[in-house]
């Protein structure tokens, strides 16, 4: 009876798993066979990479992903940044108004980016950021999740560190920088990831902002690319799509574990 | 001493300010400024070569109101909601239960559950694309295995969002099925080998010991998906567009086609604002439910 139930366990688990990962298994095996191929479910057909190669020949990619890469990496300096100071202020400092600016904050966390659209795309334009980079990247590096996240992290510090650090004649940022900081790192690789895959994988916004090739990240390429004025076909825009998700996916597979506990602990805490 | 202790607290509230400073900007920025700029752009007229804008009041809000349009896509906002919340918490239980059982292939299983969690929505939609395809597309072609006909699943009102939210489920459901995990694992053995002991059912021993331990993940994870259920939109750019005839259309992609196709930034405004204060009634509650929580501990 036991052994029947494990089996069923099994069974049940595993026929979930092979659907869950069914697009992506028929997307690959698109991608890899031709169109008419594809489409019919010819399942001993021959192997091309054709189709890779006419995606990669039909959009500037390498830009798009320099793009990707550039955002994601402008936006956690930015958030390292800002998060850092403003955590530690919010978690070892005591001035007047403290209290009341943290919870401004933390409505900041409900009040999503992605519904203030048309307001931070005038903010942008006035800025003169409109489809640049930075235009992109800049309202999401205040992050409230990441100021509450750092300061959960540093209110755990030992206030003996702390302390120690100044009889040494460690000055406040010093003794951020050199005691806090290093302490921090888990949080810092966790949040990271986060942030990572968060904008690696964001759309609307940069959709909004961004209005040509120089600045347009992975996502809104696929999506001009995949259109169907373009009129490419299902198997090319399967590999496109592989394309474009590969990087993500092979580093989540590598780091599967540091992802998935990562992704916790951001949510967690 | 009372000289130095007041320097002391001087050099503080100096320091913090001037640590807070840069977020405080930021913030204010692109967080607070567009939030109380949505709020009065959407009491004034839309701005045209003939008309200057002006002060209308309410006025952009009763043509809401008395716009079919805003009250269908009202209407499948609350039906996303209301499908992917429950079922993508059932799913992602199911999963968390299973992934944690002592089964064969664990490490696939878990890795497959995760996986569309790393994919951007606009890849997920052009996967499912290959589904939904009439005549091409796979469910058509398993339909025909059977003799069914083939079905535009994207392209006829009755089940254009049903499409959607398939896509939304599938993306989130793993997702949520780590809280759930690592909640599991707080869970004390002892409970089990008791229950055991006692001869519980399984079925029992899930429903009044795991159950009513996995609360608070699960009122977690609702709040999770009740947010996702405004945000996560990117895949009608791809499957739908929010047609056909609006069938599909939600309100996050409904402002972006008003205030970004239409350019009526006012009604774009107003539908924020009513955006808001929902999201701001859900925050509350939240903070509630916290507070409640932190009093247990």
């Amino acid at each position: 009876m036991k052994s029947f139930t494990k089996f069923i366990d099994s069974f049940g688990a595993i026929l979930l798993a092979v659907i869950w990962i069914a697009p992506l298994l028929f997307a690959f095996w698109a991608a890899t066979h031709s169109t008419s191929d594809a489409v019919n479910l010819k399942l001993f057909s021959p192997w091309t990479l054709d189709n890779f190669r006419v995606a990669w020949s039909g959009a500037p990619w390498l830009k798009y992903f320099f793009n990707t890469f550039m955002l994601v990496t402008v936006i956690l300096i930015g958030q390292f940044f800002l998060t850092t100071l403003a955590g530690f202020a919010f978690a070892q400092l005591r001035f007047p108004g403290k209290d009341f600016v943290f919870i401004l904050v933390l409505m900041q966390l409900f009040i999503l980016p992605e519904v203030l659209i048309v307001e931070n795309y005038a903010m942008v334009s006035r800025l003169g950021l409109f489809d640049s980079i930075l235009g992109v990247g800049m309202p999401y590096m205040a992050s409230a999740f990441g100021i509450f996240l750092m300061r959960q992290s540093f209110k755990g510090v030992p206030i003996e560190l702390h302390e120690a650090a100044r009889i040494e004649g460690c000055g406040l940022l010093g003794i951020l920088w050199r005691v806090y900081v290093p302490l921090a790192k888990p949080t810092y690789l966790a949040y990271a990831l986060v942030s990572v895959s968060t904008h690696w994988n964001n759309f609307l916004w940069p959709l909004i902002v961004t209005n040509s090739p120089e600045t347009r990240p992975l996502t809104v390429g696929l999506s001009i690319f995949g259109a169907p004025e373009n009129g490419v076909d299902i198997s090319i825009i399967s590999a496109a799509t592989l394309m474009s998700v590969a990087p993500l996916l092979i580093a989540f597979l590598i780091f599967q574990r540091q992802f998935v506990q990562s992704f916790l602990r951001a949510g967690i805490k | 001493m009372s000289a130095h202790a007041n320097l002391e607290r001087r050099r503080q509230a100096i320091y913090g300010w001037l640590l807070l400073s840069p977020a405080a900007v930021l913030l204010t920025v692109f967080a607070f400024y567009p939030s109380i700029a949505t709020l009065w752009s959407s009491l004034f007229s839309r701005h045209t070569r003939r008309n200057p804008s002006e002060f209308v009041g309410t006025e952009n809000y009763a043509d809401l109101f008395a716009d079919p349009t805003f009250w269908l896509v009202v209407k499948n906002n609350l039906f996303y909601a209301g499908i992917t919340i429950p079922v993508s918490i059932f799913i992602a239980l199911s999963m968390a239960l299973w992934a944690n059982s002592k089964i064969s292939a664990r490490g696939f299983v878990r890795t497959a559950y995760f996986t569309p969690t790393v994919l951007p929505m606009i890849a997920a939609a052009n996967l499912w694309l290959f589904f939904y395809t009439p005549g091409l597309g796979v469910l058509d072609q398993i339909g025909s295995l059977f003799g069914l006909p083939s079905v535009n699943w994207l392209g006829q009102p009755q089940t254009a969002l049903w499409a959607i939210i398939i896509v939304t489920i599938w993306k989130e459901a793993g997702f949520f099925m780590i809280f759930y995990l690592a909640a599991l694992q707080t869970i004390p053995v002892d409970l089990k080998e008791a229950a055991d002991i006692e001869g519980t059912s399984r079925w029992t021993y899930t429903r009044r010991i795991v159950l009513p331990l996995l609360m608070p993940t699960t009122l977690f994870i609702a709040v999770n998906a009740m947010i996702n259920s405004v945000k996560l939109i990117d895949h009608l750019f791809i499957l739908t567009k929010g047609g056909p005839s609006d069938a599909s259309k939600l309100i996050l992609y409904y402002i972006w086609e008003m205030a970004f196709a239409f350019f009526d930034a006012p009604h774009a405004a107003a539908i924020t604002v009513l955006v808001i204060a929902v999201l701001g009634v859900v925050a509350a509650v939240q903070f509630l439910y916290l507070d409640r929580r932190t009093h247990y501990q």
